[in-house]
Order: C-alpha cells, then structure tokens, then sequence
C-alpha cells in the first residue's frame, strides 16, 4: 500500500485501526518526495528531523484522530518558529522567526506534523510560481506546464503525493487557482474567519488564510481546526465555527444555485464553459434548482483589484528596511541609502512593479482617483453577490479561463497574466468564501469549478462540492508524472 | 496614460526603491499600461458610493493591559543583519 496516496481521513482510519503507524506514513511521503521532488521542485525546506521526531513522539503516545500523527505542508510564508520563512523572496532568504503563526499552531496543537514549506510566487504575488526567488515549481500532470500560483509549490507537493494537504493564502486566487491547475480542492474561507496572525501580509482588506486538500471531506475537518476567533488577529471573526463535517451528507436537493453569465466569458475557454455547464447539470439531476444570474460589475473586479492588492502591499511591505531583518545592503553610507538599496536588492522584479504601482496610487493627488474609487466600485461588486444571494444559496463557475499554461509562456505579459484572477478576485474583494473542486479534464489537464458561498456558509460550499465529489470521479484522478493517468 | 521618467523617479523615491534605468524603463512601460487598463473602473459613476472600507462590521477590539509571554530580545535581534551591544545597528544618521 502506497500510503503517500491517501487522503487525510484514510489515513486516520488506518492509524486508528492500529494497521500503520505515523512513522510509516512519514517514511512513505519522504520516498515519495525522493522521486518526485526533483521534477515538482515544490518544497524550499524540508523538515526531516522535527518530522521523524513527531511521529515518533506520536507513535509512542499510542493514540490516534482527527490529524494526529499526520503530516501537512505550509506555503513559506507562514511563520514557523525556529524554521526558516523565506517567503520565496531574497529579503528573507535566512529569515528564521521566533514565533508561529496561530494557522498552523492549532495545526500543531491537534498532533499535525509539519513536513516542510512550500514554493509560492514571492510574498505570494503572482499567478505561476515563476516570480518564486529560488526556483519555479511544476505541475505535476504535465512537468513543462505551471501549477498556478502564489501557492504553487502547495498545489504540486498536494497533486504530486508528496503530501496529503498544506496551509496557503488566498489574496486574489493564490488557493483556488493553483488548485484549479493542479486538480485538487482548495479552499478560501470568508475574510475573518481564520487568523492571518503569523501570516505575512500581501493585502490585509483581502488576504485569507485556506486549505489545499485531496478532497472536500479533508478539507472540512482542517478547517474546522483552523477557523475561529483569534486574539492576535484583530479582523479575525468571533462567529461560531459550525461541525463543517456534520453537513457533508451528499445531498443538494432543493438548494439554488446561481450561475453568472459573465464569469462564462471573460477570456473563458470554450472546453472550459463546457465542462462546467455540465457540472451544473449534474447539480441539477441531484436536485438542485440551477439559473442564470447576472453579476454587472464583474469586469471591474481586476482594475479594482490592481489599485487594492498593490496599494495595501506597498504599505505593508514598507516594513522590509534592512533594519530589523531581512536583506540588508551593507555598502551605503547613509540610511536612506541603506534602505533604498536594502529593497531594491532584495525584492524581485513583481514584487517592486507592484510596490511601485501601489505607491503611485496613494500617493498625493492620485488617493482619490484610485484607492477611493477602487473602493468605491468594491462596493458596487460586493452588492452585486448581496444581490444575487438573496435568492440563491451558491454561486457556481469556473475558477480559471483556461487549463494550466506552460513554463515561460506568461511571464514577459504582466497582463495576460492578471487575467488568470479574473474570475476568483471578485471574491476576496467581497470578502466570500470560494472553494475550487475538479470537474473534467481538458486534454489531460484539470479544469476547476469555483464555487462561491455567502459569508460564514463554508458548511453550504463544502455540502454542494461534497456532493458533486460523491457523485463524479474527478477527484480521484491523480497524474502520473510524465504523462498519463493513474485512477 | 503615460508615466514620465520624472514620475518614476519620484514614485521609486517615495517607495525607497533603488531602481536600475533598465527597471526604470520597463516599470514605466508596464505601470502605464496597468493605469490604461484602470482606467475603465472611470465608466462607473460611483458619486454617491460609500468606499467598502471593511467587508465586516468593525468595532474597537479591547483587551486588559496584561503582559503576555512574547519573543526575547535575543530572538528579535536574531534576525537582524547588523546588531551591536543588543541594538540594531545602522548607517550614521547624524
């Protein structure tokens, strides 16, 4: 048995009934990466030592549930205490924190054992994980193709076998589209309701913290640990965490569902609209109510995002001074010098282009004209889903225009390349849940599915993407590096 | 619209960005083109749209003046590049 294949909850079945113990499931994951790490190029560090120590602490410990005793993976921006947090970026190369962010506490705190961190483009801005300072990671059903980004190096490591589910960060699509590419499930909660403490901040009015899993009924029992009211996290929410688990009874009879019209143009490829059409209609045999909808201000979504996403990260990114850590210039003779050189030196070139568009954008005289309107038209598109779930309880689409693009293909067309976040932006600027779930393969690449829920009502998301799972074969669709499928 | 040479000079000056004439020039190919595009979010009246400042309803989060266990100075010095008799050292400012 190929312990590296299976999902969390098989896995606990399996320790609980006494027939494999945490050690074996670390040793099958590090063979595992043994192979394939070399083309899927996911991890920046492995934690072999804490690793093998957990799970034999667990082990020892003799008792089993929930995710004890088994291992996850992080996007190398979550703050781990005592193991390095690059953030994929240069500026953080040997940053090494001295706490832990509250995400993968809770993780810790419930037995799971974190296995290593993972690729993403730099401080998570980017769509391929070709902006990564280090490395580009792969897709692994087709190595010469992107896994999508920021949390590539999640969606590869978790479609690669190399583990069973990782913690990443969704500010415009960094969850669901790289999920989308690499057919796994992924999952961006409500804005508030897991803690961004420990989390570094892109942009704070739209990151979230979420899961990329091997399916629903996974990713249901990590967010239940994840989710909930944090102290160190002020915008963290104080809303009652629901037993997400207790709602996946494959059932969507009665529920209405919405699809908007525009998310079916927007550059959509026609296998694409296809395939979801069809999903839909799979929805519809299982019960559920399907209509079209209109969202009118989606098109604004991305420019309003392109004013939001760098404007907030400008700012938060004013904090990279050479000073307290990080990269640091040790030329100059002056401090503002030191600084200048500091963050020219150590952030890579997506990063200063957004730095640069968000100071534009804030600075004097232009507030106004484009952080104020862009919040004004992120009014108009959070209304827009008011709207439209008033009468409906979900909204469906696909997560992506098109199916993973090649290595190279992208990144000289800064553009072209924000247009990937088209469909899956609207959603962090209205702060809703959305979850990305494999429904066809096109050409022997996954498409994703987005379902979108009202704010809180992850347990509806997972309920309808767990149903359309017990009653379709995608998810269990793995690649086989170097082409083909395994079933 | 276009960015001049002396608008990303003056934005790279207030971001404390040290740029190359190279990245100078493409970030002024590229942010222009970026503006062009935003520039259609100008088709939506918003006059009478409040700005959407916060997807939840804020309020002031209050605790009790307690200290709590937090990192020790040797931790947060750890990580920094040029440290001397527990402080952070830097270029002379004065």
């Amino acid at each position: 048995m190929d312990l590296y294949k299976l999902t969390v909850h098989e896995l606990q079945d399996k320790l609980l009934a006494g027939e494999i113990t945490s050690e074996d499931i670390v040793k099958s994951l590090f063979s595992r990466i043994a192979v394939v790490e070399e083309k899927a190029q996911a991890f920046i560090t492995l934690c072999e030592e804490t690793a093998w120590e957990s799970a034999r602490r667990i082990d020892q410990q003799g008792e089993y549930g929930g995710i004890k005793g088994i291992p996850y993976g992080l996007k190398d921006l979550f703050c781990t205490r005592g193991i390095k947090t690059t953030c994929a970026s240069r500026m953080l190369e040997n940053f090494v924190p001295s706490y832990e962010s509250t995400a993968s506490k809770l993780l810790n705190e419930k037995g799971g054992i974190l296995l290593g961190k993972l690729n993403l483009d730099e401080f998570a801005m980017g769509s391929s994980t070709e902006q990564s300072a280090f490395f580009p990671s792969r897709n692994p059903w087709d190595w010469e193709r992107v896994p999508g980004g920021s949390s590539g190096g999640c969606a590869a490591a978790v479609a690669a076998g190399e583990i069973p589910f990782a913690l990443a960060s969704d500010t415009g699509g960094s969850i669901r589209q790289p999920a989308s590419y690499c057919g796994i499930v992924g999952l961006k909660p409500t804005y508030g309701r897991v803690s961004r403490w420990g989390v570094a901040a892109f942009a704070s009015s739209l990151d979230q913290v979420g899961i990329l899993s091997r399916n629903v009924r996974d990713c249901a029992l990590i967010l239940k640990i994840i989710a909930g009211k944090d102290p160190l996290d002020a915008s963290s929410a104080d809303i009652e965490v629901p037993d997400y688990s207790a709602f996946l009874d494959g059932e969507v009879k009665g529920m209405r569902i919405a699809y908007p019209r525009e998310y079916f143009r927007q550059g959509v490829t026609e296998s694409i609209r296809t395939a979801v059409m069809k999903a839909l209609r799979k929805f519809e045999e299982l019960g559920a109510i399907v209509e079209e909808v209109s969202l009118p201000h989606s098109e604004y979504a991305l420019p309003a995002y392109f004013i939001v996403a760098p404007a907030e990260a400008s700012t938060n990114l004013a904090r990279f001074d050479g000073v307290r850590y990080g990269w640091r210039d040790g030329e100059a003779a002056n401090v503002a010098d030191m600084f200048s050189l500091s963050r020219a030196q150590g952030f890579g070139p997506e990063v200063k282009r957004r730095i640069m568009l968000g100071t534009y954008a804030l600075s004097s005289g232009y507030y106004d004209a484009y952080y104020l309107k862009a919040m004004k038209v992120r009014r108009l598109i959070a209304a827009d889903f008011a709207e439209v779930f008033r009468d409906f309880d979900l909204i469906v689409s696909p997560t992506t225009p098109t199916t993973a693009f090649q290595l190279g293909e992208q990144i000289d067309d800064t553009l072209t390349l924000y247009m990937n976040d088209a469909l899956t932006v609207p959603v962090n600027m209205a702060g809703l849940p959305g979850i990305s779930i494999p429904c066809a393969l096109d050409d022997g690449l996954p498409v994703g599915m987005q379902l979108i829920g009202r704010a809180f009502d992850e347990a509806t998301l997972l309920k309808a993407a767990y149903a359309f799972e017990q009653n379709t074969d995608y998810h269990r669709l793995t690649p086989v590096p170097g082409g083909g499928i395994n079933e | 619209m276009a960015l001049s040479p002396e608008e990303v000079n003056h934005v790279a000056m207030l971001a404390r960005l040290a740029l190359s004439e190279d990245e100078k020039t493409a970030f002024a190919e590229q942010l222009s083109l970026i503006l062009d595009y935003v520039e259609r979010l100008n088709e939506l009246d918003t006059g009478e749209v409040e700005p959407l400042i916060h997807i939840l309803p804020v309020f002031n989060v209050l605790r009790p003046d307690e200290a709590l266990p937090g990192s020790s100075q040797e931790e947060i010095l750890s990580n920094a590049p040029l440290v001397e008799d527990g402080q952070y050292k830097v270029p002379r400012i004065i």
